[in-house]
């Protein structure tokens, strides 16, 4: 046999071996249930009512019940920062409401901000690996094994809501949790506490919210009319992030 | 054929040792990279693209120019460009293999680079660059390969190549097309969501991409006796004039829309990038400067007497790639991210470390190019003998 003539049959073979894995991803596609005890809604989303949130000045309830729990790394840097739910200034949030007349302290009144969970997440439509995906009840979950860190969801993104680990989060961790850990690498965010979701209970920040007898932060499912969310939605003047851009978020506040 | 390029002058040698040893320095900083993460870059939550991304895009342009030549000689049957089809799609192969690579970096997670492929995703174009990208890697491979044997034993192109020549023609559009969807299909970056990104994209890819042809073909001419052609030279020169010409336009187009239209989250975006935000600048001296390279070469461009001298059109060739490497290598992306999704005006410069995994590249790209235009003038030496 020519050495030329081996190369390609070899190459033949090569590409063939290659293509079982490649099959075999596309028909594994996982089947999954919820477990038994999990709350399931339709489309969930959230309300955030600023007015009664602005009742509690410096209040960090909510995040605070986030990120420790959810093992969101402490960076002193902040070009290298991971944020799953934070504080904007308004006028960075709702830039299009500011008039040349507002008052500084209205712009600068701090605004809560997370991921939007868009009905039509340009993250998910961008991801090379669906690393990031939306769930049928509307989450927009993140796959951190499966994520190759190209970062082309944060770029995607028009609300910044997506952190990338520029370096290992592990040594800012001051007390880990029994939640997974990320790597160095991967980009990670908000999951409507998906994890708490599945256990039947609702997500931390909005447990927080109420534990302090505030409540400011109103989570439920779309998808039922009787939700309180629902009656919010229909009923109130709301406000989401950046209507104009067609990503639809459900994350809807009250100003 | 290979043999072709274990034989060489002095300077051959000390070039190849020169780029080899940028190399390794390039390896050894990204080896730091990939232990320690991209930290180690000036990327940052609110510029999550740089230097990597932006010569990706740049190189691109470079690739895609092969069409070119290609186009002239192989579907008008301009004979001029006979000797410099094969240095077109020369340059072509390193240009994507460089693309490849600065990708590679770029990703946080290099070792599930492969999730690409083994969770194929049509509905993000960075799976659609990925394919272009390695297609026309692939596709100068073969077509380099088949038409430069079939010269070399004084043979017409074999007939099979044809029909692949000729894809290669739209799939040379379609690589830098593709490349600028990855940006102008995101509604959150108002900077790069303008239906002019493709068109422009090309247009500075045909100024750039010959005006580097140029400058090789008279490095070439130089230091071997191989000649590419002074009419072929001259040629490139026009679609050079052309390409800059079409490219400064839409360059036009776009401040004007932005700055007539007067829509603050397209003005924000060209202020700061020729005149800075909130004392935040370090693009601006840059873009000036790009856009005096660009009068200088349209000047020199413009005057036919000037063009024909190959020192000035030199002089216009190089002015021409380094105006257009400001603008895609340095400006281009990072812009989109000033300021960011949050109205945030937080500015991005490349780390020392950083561009040395760029000359890496750089200097990886030029050893492959060294080689391919070595065994390509060895052999055209042999036959002119």
């Amino acid at each position: 046999m020519k050495r030329r003539s081996f190369l390609k049959i070899a190459g033949a073979g090569l590409a063939g071996a290659c293509a079982v894995p490649v099959a075999e991803a596309l028909t594994h596609a996982a089947k999954t249930e919820p477990a038994p005890g999990a709350i399931t809604g339709k489309r969930w989303a959230l309300v955030i009512d600023e007015r009664k949130c602005l009742t509690k000045p410096g209040c960090n309830a909510c995040l605070q019940a986030c990120h420790k729990p959810h093992n969101v790394p402490a960076i002193p840097d902040p070009r290298h920062e991971i944020k799953w739910i934070w504080k904007e200034q308004y006028q960075h949030v709702f830039a299009d409401s500011v008039t040349p007349y507002t008052a500084a302290a209205l712009k600068e009144r701090p605004t809560i901000v997370l991921c939007n969970h868009c009905e039509n997440p340009p993250c998910v439509r961008v991801c090379p690996t669906q690393a990031t995906f939306k769930r049928a009840d509307g989450i927009v979950m993140m796959d951190e094994h499966r994520c190759i860190g190209c970062r082309y969801c944060i770029t995607g993104c028009p609300y910044g809501a997506r952190s990338f680990n520029f370096e290992d989060p592990r040594p800012h961790i001051a007390e880990p949790t029994d939640y997974p850990t990320r790597t160095r690498g991967v980009v990670e965010k908000c999951t409507f506490c998906s994890e708490q979701l599945a256990v039947g209970k609702r997500p931390l920040c909005v447990e927080a919210c109420e534990g302090i007898g505030c409540g400011a932060l109103i989570f439920g499912d779309l998808g039922d009319p009787s939700s309180a969310v629902s009656k919010l939605v229909r009923g109130s003047d709301l406000a989401r992030r950046k209507p104009g851009l067609g990503t639809s978020p459900h994350v809807f506040y009250i100003l | 054929m290979l043999d072709k390029a274990l034989t060489g002058s002095r300077s051959y040698w000390t070039l190849l040792a020169v780029l080899s040893a940028l190399v390794v320095v390039g390896l050894v900083t990204y080896l730091q990279q990939f232990s320690q993460g991209l930290g180690l870059t000036g990327l940052s939550r609110d510029v999550p693209w740089g230097l990597y991304i932006s010569q990706f895009t740049f190189l691109v342009g470079v690739a895609a120019s092969a069409v070119m030549v290609v186009l002239p000689y192989y579907v008008h049957h301009y004979k001029a460009f006979g000797k410099l089809a094969i240095l077109g799609e020369f340059l072509a192969i390193p240009a994507c293999f460089m693309c490849v690579l600065f990708i590679f970096v770029d990703m946080g997670q290099p070792r599930r680079v492969l999730n690409i492929i083994l969770h194929p995703t049509p509905h993000s174009v960075m799976f659609w660059d990925m394919i272009v990208l390695n297609g026309y890697l692939l596709l100068n491979v073969v077509i380099s390969r088949a038409t430069f044997r079939a010269e070399r034993a004084g043979l017409p192109p074999p007939a099979w190549v044809k029909p692949i020549i000729y894809l290669s023609v739209p799939w040379a559009v379609s690589i830098h097309t593709v490349t600028a969807f990855l940006y102008c299909g995101l509604a959150a970056r108002p900077f790069w969501l303008t239906a002019i990104l493709a068109p422009r994209f090309l247009a500075s890819a045909f100024a750039s991409g010959p005006s580097l042809l140029i400058l090789l073909a008279l490095l070439v001419r130089k230091v071997t006796k191989f000649d590419p052609g002074k009419e072929a030279i001259a040629k490139l020169g026009e679609i050079v004039t052309y390409g800059m010409a079409v490219n400064c336009f839409f360059v036009g187009l776009e401040i004007f829309t932005a700055f007539y239209s007067g829509r603050p989250e397209e003005v924000e975006h060209f202020t700061y990038l020729y005149a800075g935000l909130h004392g935040h600048n370090v693009l601006a001296p840059w873009m000036w400067a790009s856009l005096a390279l660009s009068a200088l070469a349209l000047f020199l461009l413009f005057i036919p007497k000037l063009r024909r001298n190959e020192t000035f059109l030199a002089i216009a060739a190089v002015s021409v790639v380094a105006a257009l490497w400001i603008d895609k290598g340095l400006g281009m992306v990072v812009t989109g991210f000033v300021p960011s999704a949050l109205g945030h005006v937080n500015e991005y410069w490349p780390t020392g470390r950083e561009a040395l995994i760029a000359i890496g590249i750089y200097s990886l790209g030029g050893i492959v190019l060294t080689v391919l235009y070595k065994i390509a003038t060895a052999v055209r030496e042999e036959l002119q003998a």
